[in-house]
């Protein structure tokens, strides 16, 4: 839990020498309370103290990295359990399941899958970069040679899933330069582990029975000297993921419990045989506070979905996606141009201006400033209405543009047919096609200046 | 070590219960004390209320994979009624009077009353009965159907701002309940439910938030939720209390991404809906009975 400036300020050597560059030490510890100021700074402090300071000052939840370069997956750090409250900082992991026991064109498929994979969707790159590769044949070799080809034909971040510790942590080495995340650690392996894993410097993947079975290993991780954990507390299907994961992140943000300061990991993967009800419980424990979801589908249609409610969930409110207002000139219209009005929710205009340039006819794509809501909303709030577009009429001259008097608004907008009519005298007010896929068509059999 | 104690958070008040339809078949949504799936620390009488929506017309571009279900029956709506609630289990359905959209057919309120009255008939689910979303039409339209209809506990939607009055009254006289809709954003969603509460009886009210398709604005949806929620719960506001209703079968299915594959489409549906029920919603209207079929299998 984030200290307050007077808490700090109590441990400080209270001198107000100002070497720090603030001019007393109360100064220096309010800047500290917000992240302003290091503790560093300040030349005085007992090394003690200044760990003590630095334990009580770290995010509740710990950011954890795994993988390395490009892939580097970062999650933790959390603030809050509502994304309107705030934001939520880090996207989950999505991982593609290998088992060394899968037919080797399977795994080939996997391993291509994952290479290849990149969604371009309205300007938003979605990849996936996360690999967990499953001990499942008892053969130590077959592991290894996974493990070693993931490593060598992909570059991306890999999570060792291995009951045999001793074949976990050979794995590990084979990859250690790669960060991968190693799993279980338990409570009966964690004595072989430690060592094993400060000499690798890899993260662990901590399991237990429950919540409780969690903190018993974590804390005896963390007094080992051992900082970088994901935690699975042996949830087996969503609706107790839902609990653990909820009752975890609580626990860490608003009691400030160490022991469970950490992200956690789901599999989806091991607890529905269904591929459809796996996607589901995957985009349900991912909403619900999974830093990692584990999943064994490489199936692009499966996939989609899930990267895009990943991308959704984890935008940030307080800045809506938007683009600037202006009258968008799209191919080279003129002045018997069609003219079409959206909101500037970022969106609305990837999709509009998407459709006109595939249906291959320039037109003018005036994008009215909704603050990014989208059409209806911004109706609703006054910043999509007559008066605003007829303002925005005025402010961009679109009557200069075009000769016609033509007007064609989004087909969802019934209710600013009316209220155009009166805002614009002289103006023949289309309604457009309700989706945006239907532009091009709309326009070729409609359009006529 | 330190001793962890699981940090519930038990909340002292519920979310409305809401009862719509009627007789045996009539169904609870909302009720419950805590937030969604949260059996451990609080109690949730009702699972999500999951309607099929039909339309009193035949469909017009709908896109090959959601119409395939319902090809032998979308001519008729009592045909399609029925199949819906007898061979996909559809618990209650969600009749929309495309008919009488004044941008389209613009047929009478009459006639929309007529063939309402003619499928409540002919099912004994309970009914969501949704007008054509243009204010003045839907003032004529939903009274008529309440009339029409009177002691079935309909379910009518959407009543705004500028014709809760007329509407939510003929509903009082003939029993029926109704949908609050304001769009994404709590403030407007409160003042409505404050106005409609003057007259109307709580319990009888369900909000639409207005709901958005995976990638097409789902997240402020979610996020609406979620806050009207916690107004409700963790803030007590009782007039934010009331269960809450998503529609967006029809925008799952206008996007590319659900026309281009059958199973994309049904996933996209699916993971809209499951995503809405996890911010906190009590029913949803589906389009494809795969999707419905999915979420069930989930969360029921």
């Amino acid at each position: 839990m984030a200290l307050k400036g007077a808490e700090i300020m109590k441990m400080l050597p209270k001198t107000n020498c100002k070497e720090c560059g603030y001019a007393t030490c109360f100064a220096f510890a309010m800047k500290l309370a917000t992240g302003g100021a290091k503790l560093e700074d300040c030349p005085y402090l007992d090394p003690q103290v200044k760990a003590q300071l630095e334990a009580a000052m770290a995010p509740p939840i710990k950011l954890v990295t795994i993988g390395t370069g490009e892939n580097t997956l970062s999650i933790g750090e959390e603030q809050v359990m509502f994304r309107h409250e705030k934001t939520f900082f880090h996207e989950p992991g999505i991982a593609i399941l290998i088992s060394d026991k899968g037919a080797e064109s399977e795994i080939e498929e996997k391993l291509k899958h994952i290479n290849t994979f990149d969604f371009e969707r309205i300007g938003q790159k979605l990849r996936i970069n996360l690999l967990a590769l499953c001990f499942e044949s008892g053969d130590k070799d077959k592991f290894q040679a996974l493990v070693k080809k993931a490593y060598q034909t992909t570059e991306a971040a890999l999570i060792l899933i291995c009951e045999d510790t001793d074949v976990l942590f050979s794995a590990a080495a084979l990859c250690a330069d790669r960060k991968p995340l190693v799993y279980p650690i338990t409570n009966e392996n964690m004595n072989v582990a430690i060592p094993k894993l400060k000499k690798l410097g890899v993260a662990a993947g901590v399991k237990g029975q429950s919540i409780d079975a969690v903190v018993s290993v974590t804390s005896d991780l963390k007094d080992a000297g051992i900082e970088d954990m994901v935690l699975d507390p042996g949830f087996k299907n969503m609706l107790e993921g839902i609990r653990d994961q909820t009752l975890i992140r609580r626990a860490a943000l608003k009691k400030g419990f160490r022991p469970l300061g950490y992200p956690t990991i789901a599999f989806p993967c091991f607890m529905y045989p269904d591929r459809f009800q796996e996607t589901l419980a995957a985009a349900a424990l991912m909403t619900k506070y999974a830093g990692i979801v584990v999943w064994s589908q490489a199936n692009a249609h499966f996939l989609l979905p899930l990267l895009v409610l990943r991308f959704n969930i984890f935008s940030d409110p307080r800045r809506p996606m938007t683009v600037e207002e202006k009258a968008y000139a799209i191919g080279n219209p003129d002045e018997n141009s069609p003219v079409l009005i959206s909101t500037n929710y970022a969106l609305d205009y990837f999709i509009v201006s998407a459709a006109i340039e595939e249906g291959n006819m320039p037109a003018y794509l005036c994008i009215n400033n909704t603050e990014g809501l989208g059409v209806m909303a911004a109706w609703t709030s006054g910043k999509f209405n007559g008066e605003a577009i007829a303002e925005f009429f005025k402010k961009y001259g679109v009557a200069d543009k075009v000769k016609h008097r033509k007007l064609i608004i989004p087909g969802v907008a019934k209710k600013l047919v009316a209220e155009l009519e009166e805002e614009l005298p002289g103006w023949e007010i289309i309604l457009g096609p309700l989706e945006g896929s239907d532009i091009p068509k709309f326009l070729s059999e409609q359009w006529k200046a | 070590m330190m001793k962890y104690e699981p940090p519930l958070e038990k909340i002292s008040v519920n979310i409305r219960e809401t009862v719509v339809g009627h007789g045996e078949k009539a169904l609870k949504i909302g009720g419950e004390n805590t937030l969604p799936f949260h059996f451990f620390e609080g109690s949730l009488p009702n699972p999500p209320g999951l309607a099929l929506e039909i339309l009193d017309t035949e469909p017009e571009n709908w896109a090959p994979s959601v119409l395939e279900p319902f090809e032998d029956v979308v001519s008729d709506p009592v045909k399609w009624a029925k199949k819906c609630v007898e061979v996909f289990g559809a618990e209650m359905l969600c009749l929309r009077l495309l008919s009488a959209d004044p941008m389209g057919k613009n047929g009478s309120a009459e006639e929309a009353a007529e063939i309402t009255k003619i499928v409540a008939d002919a099912v004994d689910v309970p009914l969501i009965v949704w007008g054509t979303d243009m204010e003045e039409k839907d003032a004529q339209v939903l009274t008529q159907v309440a009339r029409a209809c009177s002691g079935k506990n309909l379910l009518l939607a959407p009543l705004v701002k500028g014709n809760y009055e007329e509407i939510a009254k003929a509903a009082m006289e003939h029993g029926h309940a109704i949908v609050a809709q304001a769009s994404m954003d709590a403030n407007l969603t409160k003042e409505l439910n404050i106005a409609l509460c003057k007259f109307f009886p709580p319990e009888k009210i369900v909000i639409d938030p207005t709901a958005s398709a995976l990638g097409y604005g789902l997240e402020y949806t979610f996020s609406i939720i979620e806050e009207i929620k916690q107004f409700g719960l963790a803030d007590k506001d009782k007039m934010m209390q009331m269960p809450i209703l998503c529609d967006f079968g029809g925008d799952c299915w206008r996007t590319k991404e659900a026309k281009e594959n059958r199973e994309q489409g049904i996933l996209w549906e699916a993971i809209t809906g499951i995503t809405f029920i996890l911010a906190g919603a009590n029913l949803l209207i589906l389009r494809h009975p795969e999707a419905l079929k999915l979420i069930k299998e989930m969360v029921v």
